[in-house]
């Protein structure tokens, strides 16, 4: 089988420091538990996919990394959640530090209403870079990063809102590259994109773990098999907190679960 | 198919329509009446005289320029104070601040504060401003007092415009490791901007228009020049009209209407500024 061997190559890649880990973790909004005692690590430089069916909470199991649960009033994060081994919950965590460390890209593509090249230097300009040299230097590495520099070396000066979604999304990876982040979460970042805008993103992703940790949440099963060297199964429980069902390489997960709830998932039983 | 049952839906459709039009029409009228009625018979006072020279003969001659500047110093003071203030204010309460008992009370503040009968403002500018602080009867006076009741519309409008910017925004931007404050001013309040001006311009349109609160607080019948500080007293279009019209025996009736037709002009295009801001915002945002 194409595929499996596809996921086999990738894991032999698969480097062993841990980047982000979770221990016990339990999310609540206000009374509700959205969560519950899910503990795992994420390896450095490789794709973790977060998979299972809608409601599971694995988009808020996910911004527990950049701590975006904060703006939500009556969200509250119990348990260890370390990056590269420091609490990021602990009451000394700067949060803006933290998410220039740990950057996201959300489900719709979200540029901001100004240039292409304002969107991208909006970040290194909150931390403190105005040299418009360094700033080309700095946008013109993230574009290439992105895949995208091609398209719009010619029209940086152009409005972001009128690139194409696909394009849309790539920019604002680039938004994001461009803080220089260890880490980049996903939130469904293809789920507004048409099938050759999705691969292009897959491919941009392959390519950006050969530095960058990424945690992706992705509602497509071929995807997660694609392009994910790890993945972690979330299910609801009867009380409607998430939990984590099974952990693993994506290989195993995706020929070799487990757990039966695992198996009937990812092979379209529910969900 | 019965072609008397399909005919009646429409009689009454018809019907309908035709009072739903008169309505219109009639609610439009009186706006028209009034600009007509201005303009016809306030046209003739208008010259460069009437424009530019202090009024003389208990405003029965000479023109009306100390009331136009005093009521443009007006409009600039309340808008000095209250924009800022309501800005501030509105971020604040879009922003930060949380739902509890003190936000909720600030809020039902704010609402109340637009129903406040305008001759209430007077008196608490005369208690407060005047006397209290003892400003006097004073352009600042003034301002203060029309700026507490613009402050209503200003806060309302910046909290809506402000509002109205997309979460994801705000959320693409903390990603990337701004601060709140950072997100407010590079990214909120540039897409909020339109909605505010629009807010303040039209406060600033009634502020000019207002006779009540400035009654109290500092408007002059008669001056012969203009206010050289903020302390001085002034005369301004609104309180001017209301003189004119009912204290003073022998006006020309021509005088009143310009008078009236200058106020209007004054007000109504700082309407149509608005409505340009708020549509050329729009244009702009659908052109990018």
């Amino acid at each position: 089988m194409k595929m499996n061997s596809e996921l086999l190559n990738k894991n032999t890649a698969i480097n062993n420091n841990v980047k982000l880990s979770t221990k016990g973790v339990d999310l609540y909004y206000g009374s509700f538990q959205a969560l519950r005692n899910i503990t795992l690590d994420i390896p450095e430089c490789a794709i973790t996919a977060i998979i299972g069916p809608s409601g599971c909470g694995k988009s808020s199991f996910l911004r527990i990394f950049n701590r975006m649960n904060d703006l939500i009033t009556g969200a509250k994060v119990e348990g260890l959640v370390e990056l590269t081994g420091i609490n990021i919950y602990d009451r000394s965590i700067d949060v803006v530090e933290l998410r220039k460390r740990v950057g996201m890209v959300f489900q719709k593509p979200n540029p901001f209403p100004m240039s292409v090249f304002e969107n991208v230097a909006f970040g290194p300009r909150r931390h403190g870079t105005n040299n418009l040299g360094e700033l080309e230097d700095t946008i013109e590495r993230s574009l290439h990063q992105a895949a995208l520099w091609n398209e719009v070396k010619d029209k940086l000066g152009q409005s972001a809102l009128s690139l194409s979604g696909g394009q849309q999304q790539r920019l604002c990876i680039a938004r994001v590259l461009a803080v220089e982040p260890e880490v980049i979460l996903m939130d469904e970042p293809c789920s507004a994109l048409d099938p050759v805008a999705t691969l292009k993103i897959e491919d941009l992703m392959r390519s950006l773990a050969e530095n960058y940790t990424i945690v992706i949440v992705t509602h497509n099963m071929q995807q997660a098999a694609r392009v994910s060297d790890m993945a972690a199964f979330l299910m609801m429980e009867e009380d409607r907190a998430g939990a984590l069902v099974e952990y693993g390489p994506t290989s195993q997960i995706f020929t070799n679960p487990k757990d039966k709830r695992t198996e009937d998932y990812i092979t379209g039983r529910f969900g | 198919m019965r072609a008397g049952a399909v005919s009646k839906r429409q009689l009454s459709q018809r019907s309908a329509f035709s009072l739903l039009i008169v309505a219109t029409i009639i609610v439009a009228l009186p706006v028209l009446a009034i600009v007509i009625q201005i303009i016809v018979n306030g046209a003739d006072a208008i010259s460069l005289e009437f424009l530019t020279e202090s009024p003389s003969q208990a405003g029965k001659a000479g023109g009306i320029l100390p009331a136009i500047v005093g009521t443009f110093y007006l409009m600039l003071g309340t808008i000095l104070i209250a924009l800022p203030l309501g800005v501030m204010a509105g971020i604040y309460l879009t922003e930060y601040a949380r739902d509890n008992r003190f936000t909720r009370a600030i809020n039902l503040a704010i609402v109340n504060l637009a129903g406040v009968p305008s001759i209430v403002y007077g008196l608490f500018g005369l208690g407060i401003f005047v006397l209290l602080f003892h400003f006097g009867m004073s352009l600042l006076s003034a301002s203060l007092t029309l700026a507490c009741q613009a402050l209503a519309m200003t806060v309302t409008t910046s909290r809506e415009a402000i509002l109205a910017v997309p979460r994801e925004y705000r959320e693409g931007s903390l990603a990337v490791g701004a601060t709140r404050w950072q997100t407010i001013r590079h990214l909120v309040l540039p897409q909020a901007s339109p909605g505010i001006i629009t807010g303040a311009v039209l406060a600033m349109s009634r502020a000019a228009g207002e006779t009540a609160p400035i009654l109290v607080v500092g408007a002059a019948f008669l001056l012969p020049g203009l206010p050289q500080s903020p302390f001085d007293q002034f005369m301004a279009l609104p309180y001017h009209l209301y003189t004119v019209a009912a204290h003073v025996p022998g006006m020309p009736k021509s005088t009143m209407w310009g008078v009236a037709l200058v106020l209007l002009v004054v007000v109504l295009s700082f309407n149509v500024l608005a409505t340009i801001i708020r549509l050329r915002a729009r244009q702009w945002r659908y052109s990018l």
